[in-house]
C-alpha cells in the first residue's frame, strides 16, 4: 500500500499553527507511577474489548464442562448426589475455571508483547517495573472478572438462585482468584520467550490444577495421594469457598450438603472460608512479588 | 546551530567514554570514545554486527556496560538510569507498536507511561502526527498501517514526551526509497523546529550523507569520525572501477603495471587513484588486457569505508552473513549446543 502522504520540503514551515508544543516529562512519583498502572490497566481492557473472539472461546471449554460433562454423567452421577443435579454441583468449579482461562490468557499477553516487541515500549519507559506488572495482573484480574460475570449469569441454567448476596461473594471470590492466577501466570510469562512455550505450559499447569481442585468432586473421602494433592492445590481453596456459598442458597436435605459439600479439611480441621479466600490472597500477593522481582531483574 | 543546551553551557548531549559490551566470549563493542553536541544529526554507520545496535542499547540504558562510561542528556546512564529514560525518545530498528490500539491511542498510552500533562497530550499528539503525516488516520488501528506508516508512526510516538536526544535504529531499514526519503524530510524538519540532539544508526550510505558528523563502526570499533565531506576530502582519491574479462588477471596486471592495490567489489575490479580523470587516458593505452567499461566517481561514503575497513559495506556485511552460516553449520553439525 504507498501512502498519499506528500513528503514536507525541508525549509518550508509547515502549514497553520507552527507553536511547538513542548512537553515536560516529570520525575517519577507515586502519581505518576499511578498513571502508569491505570494505563497498562486500560490497555489491557481495550484490548479484551477488541477481541470478542477471545471472549467467545476461553468460555467453550468451562461450558462445555458444565453442560455436556454436567448433562452427560447425570445418569452415572445419580446415586451420589442426593437429587442435586451434577451441574449444580460442579457450578462453582466452573466459576472458578472460567476466570482461570481468562487470567491465564491475559498473563499470556507479557508473552506476546516480547514477541510482537510492545513490551520493549514499556520496558524503557521511566517507571518502575513493579507499575507494568501491577497494572497487568489488574488488568487480568477486571477481564477475568468480566468473564466470570457472564457464567454467573447462568445461574438459573444450573438451579442456583439469583441471590445479591450470593452473586456478591462469588463476585469477589472470582476478583481474588483471577488476580492471584493473572501474578501467576505473569509470574511464568516473565521467564518465557515464545507465545507456543508458554500455552504448553499453560494446558500442564491449568488442566491438572483444575482436576485435583475438586472441582468435578467432592473432596472428602478422597484416596490418600490425591487428598494431599487437594490440599496442595491452590484452586482448592478457591472452589470450596465458593461452593459453600453456591450451598448456602440451595434448599437441599443435610445429608446431600454433607455429601457434596464436605469442606476442605487440614488434618481433620475445617477450614473457614475467611482462611480459604486469605491463602489466594497471600499466595497471588506472593506470586506478585515473584513477578515484579524476576521482571526487574531482565534487562 | 547552536551548540548550547538550555542552560547555556555547552555540555555534550552524549558523552562516551571507553564504552565495552562483551557478550561472554564475543567483544560487541571494544572500547568507543565519542561526543554528541546538542542540536547534532549523528549518526553511527556500519555494517550489520559492527556494534551499533549494541552501542545504541547502552545509551538507551537498556543494556549495562560491561566497562566504561556514558552520558545522556548530561546523565549518566547507569547510575541515573530514569533521569536519561526522561530525556530520550527511541525508534527501534524492529516496531514496538501495540497492533491492536489505534494511532492515537498508541500515542496516548506512550504519554501517559512518559507521565505527560494531561492538558498538553492532544495538542503535542497533533502536532507529532501532522509532522508524519497521519494526523487524518488517527483513529484506525495500527495492525491496519503498512511498514512505512508504522515506522513513521513510531518516530512521532518517539517524539511524544519532547525528548532532547532522539535515538533511531536503524529507522529507514526495510521501507522503500519513496518512504525513506520522506522519513528523512521528517528528521530535518524536526531538526530545525524543535531543539533536538539526533542519533542514529544506518548501513545506507546515501543517508549518512544526511548527518553533521557520522562515526564509522567496523567490528566493535570506531575506525573514523568526522563530517561527511571531511571524511570524503580524506580519502584523497577518486575512485576508479572497470568491468573485465578476468578479474584475477586485471588485478595482478593492475598491481604489476601501476603499483595499484585493487580489489573485486560488487562484481567490478575497484581501485582508487589521485586524479582518476587523467588516470583513464594511461590505463587504457598502456594496460595489457581488454577493458570493457569503466567508470571514475570522487570519493563517496561507501570509499571512506573502504578505506577505513578495506571492504565495501555491502561486502562487509555479506563477509559477516557467510561468517554467520558458518558458525551455524558448526553449529548444527557439531550436535548438541
Amino acid at each position: 500500500m504507498s501512502t498519499t502522504v506528500e513528503p514536507a520540503t525541508p525549509g518550508t514551515t509547515p502549514p497553520a499553527h507552527r507553536e511547538v508544543v513542548r512537553v515536560s516529562v516529570p520525575k517519577r512519583s507515586l502519581g505518576s507511577e499511578l498513571r502508569a498502572i491505570k494505563i497498562v490497566w486500560r490497555r489491557e481492557l481495550i484490548r479484551f474489548r477488541a477481541d470478542r473472539i477471545r471472549i467467545a472461546t476461553s468460555l467453550v471449554q468451562p461450558l462445555l464442562f458444565l453442560f455436556v460433562l454436567g448433562s452427560g454423567l447425570q445418569g452415572l452421577a445419580r446415586a451420589g448426589t442426593h437429587g442435586v443435579a451434577l451441574k449444580t454441583f460442579i457450578y462453582p468449579g466452573i466459576l472458578c475455571i472460567a476466570v482461570m482461562f481468562t487470567a491465564m490468557f491475559s498473563a499470556a499477553s507479557i508473552v506476546w508483547d516480547r514477541e510482537f516487541g510492545f513490551l520493549r515500549e514499556m520496558m524503557v519507559a521511566p517507571i518502575r517495573r513493579s507499575s507494568i506488572v501491577i497494572g497487568k495482573c489488574l488488568g487480568g484480574a477486571t477481564v477475568a472478572g468480566f468473564q466470570g460475570v457472564i457464567v454467573i449469569c447462568l445461574a438459573g441454567l444450573v438451579h442456583v438462585p439469583y441471590a445479591p448476596l450470593l452473586l456478591l461473594g462469588i463476585f469477589g471470590l472470582q476478583l481474588l482468584l483471577a488476580f492471584s492466577i493473572t501474578a501467576f501466570g505473569v509470574m511464568i510469562a516473565v521467564r518465557i520467550k515464545q507465545m507456543q512455550s508458554f500455552m504448553g505450559v499453560m494446558q500442564m499447569i491449568v488442566m491438572p490444577m483444575f482436576f485435583i481442585s475438586g472441582a468435578l468432586f467432592p473432596v472428602s473421602g478422597l484416596p490418600g495421594w490425591l487428598a494431599v494433592l487437594n490440599r496442595l492445590d491452590p484452586l482448592t481453596y478457591a472452589v470450596d469457598p465458593m461452593r459453600r456459598l453456591v450451598f448456602d442458597h440451595l434448599t437441599i436435605s443435610p445429608l446431600a450438603r454433607r455429601a457434596l459439600d464436605p469442606g476442605v479439611t487440614w488434618w481433620g480441621w475445617h477450614v473457614p472460608g475467611l482462611l480459604e479466600a486469605g491463602v489466594i490472597a497471600a499466595l497471588g500477593l506472593v506470586m506478585l512479588s515473584i513477578a515484579i522481582w524476576e521482571f526487574s531483574a531482565t534487562e | 546551530m547552536s551548540l548550547t543546551d538550555a542552560n547555556g553551557a555547552s555540555a555534550p548531549a552524549i558523552a562516551v567514554r571507553d564504552l565495552v559490551k562483551t557478550f561472554g566470549e564475543v567483544r560487541a563493542v571494544r572500547g568507543v570514545n565519542f561526543e554528541v553536541a546538542v542540536g547534532e544529526v549523528f549518526g553511527f554507520l556500519g555494517p550489520n554486527g559492527a556494534g551499533k545496535t549494541t552501542t545504541i542499547n547502552m545509551l538507551c540504558t537498556l543494556a549495562k556496560p560491561t566497562s566504561g562510561a556514558a552520558s545522556v542528556a548530561g546523565h549518566d546512564v547507569v547510575s541515573e538510569r530514569d533521569d536519561v529514560r526522561r530525556n530520550i525518545g527511541l525508534v527501534f530498528q524492529d516496531p514496538t507498536l501495540d497492533g491492536y490500539l489505534t494511532a492515537a491511542q498508541n500515542l496516548k498510552l506512550h504519554a501517559e507511561l512518559y507521565g505527560v500533562q494531561s492538558d498538553l497530550v492532544q495538542p503535542r499528539m497533533q502536532q507529532v502526527m501532522e509532522m508524519v503525516g497521519l494526523w487524518d488516520r488517527k483513529d484506525s488501528v495500527v495492525s491496519t498501517f503498512s511498514g512505512g506508516m508504522r515506522r513513521r508512526l513510531e518516530i512521532a510516538r518517539g517524539l511524544m514526551h519532547s525528548p532532547r536526544v532522539l535515538f533511531l535504529d536503524e529507522p529507514t531499514i526495510g521501507l522503500d526509497p519513496q518512504t525513506r526519503r520522506s522519513i528523512w524530510d521528517y528528521i530535518r524538519e524536526l531538526k530545525e523546529r524543535e531543539e533536538i540532539t539526533i542519533f542514529m544508526t544506518t548501513h545506507y550510505m546515501d543517508e549518512a550523507e544526511w548527518c553533521d558528523r557520522i562515526a564509522i563502526m567496523d567490528h566493535g570499533e570506531i575506525v573514523a569520525l568526522d563530517s561527511p565531506e571531511a571524511l570524503k576530502g580524506g580519502v584523497g582519491k577518486d575512485r576508479v572501477t572497470i568491468q573485465t574479462d578476468d578479474d584475477e588477471a586485471a588485478i595482478a596486471a593492475l598491481a604489476r603495471q601501476f603499483g595499484i592495490e585493487a580489489k573485486v567489489s560488487e562484481g567490478a575490479v575497484a581501485f582508487g587513484v589521485p586524479a582518476g580523470e587523467e588516470f583513464v587516458p594511461r590505463l587504457f593505452a598502456e594496460f595489457e588486457l581488454p577493458i570493457r567499461s569503466v567508470s571514475v566517481s570522487r570519493p563517496t561514503l561507501d570509499d571512506v569505508f573502504m578505506s577505513y575497513t578495506g571492504s565495501t559495506i555491502r561486502d562487509a556485511e555479506e563477509d559477516q552473513s557467510k561468517h554467520r552460516n558458518r558458525v551455524m553449520m558448526q553449529m548444527m553439525s557439531g550436535g548438541r549446543r
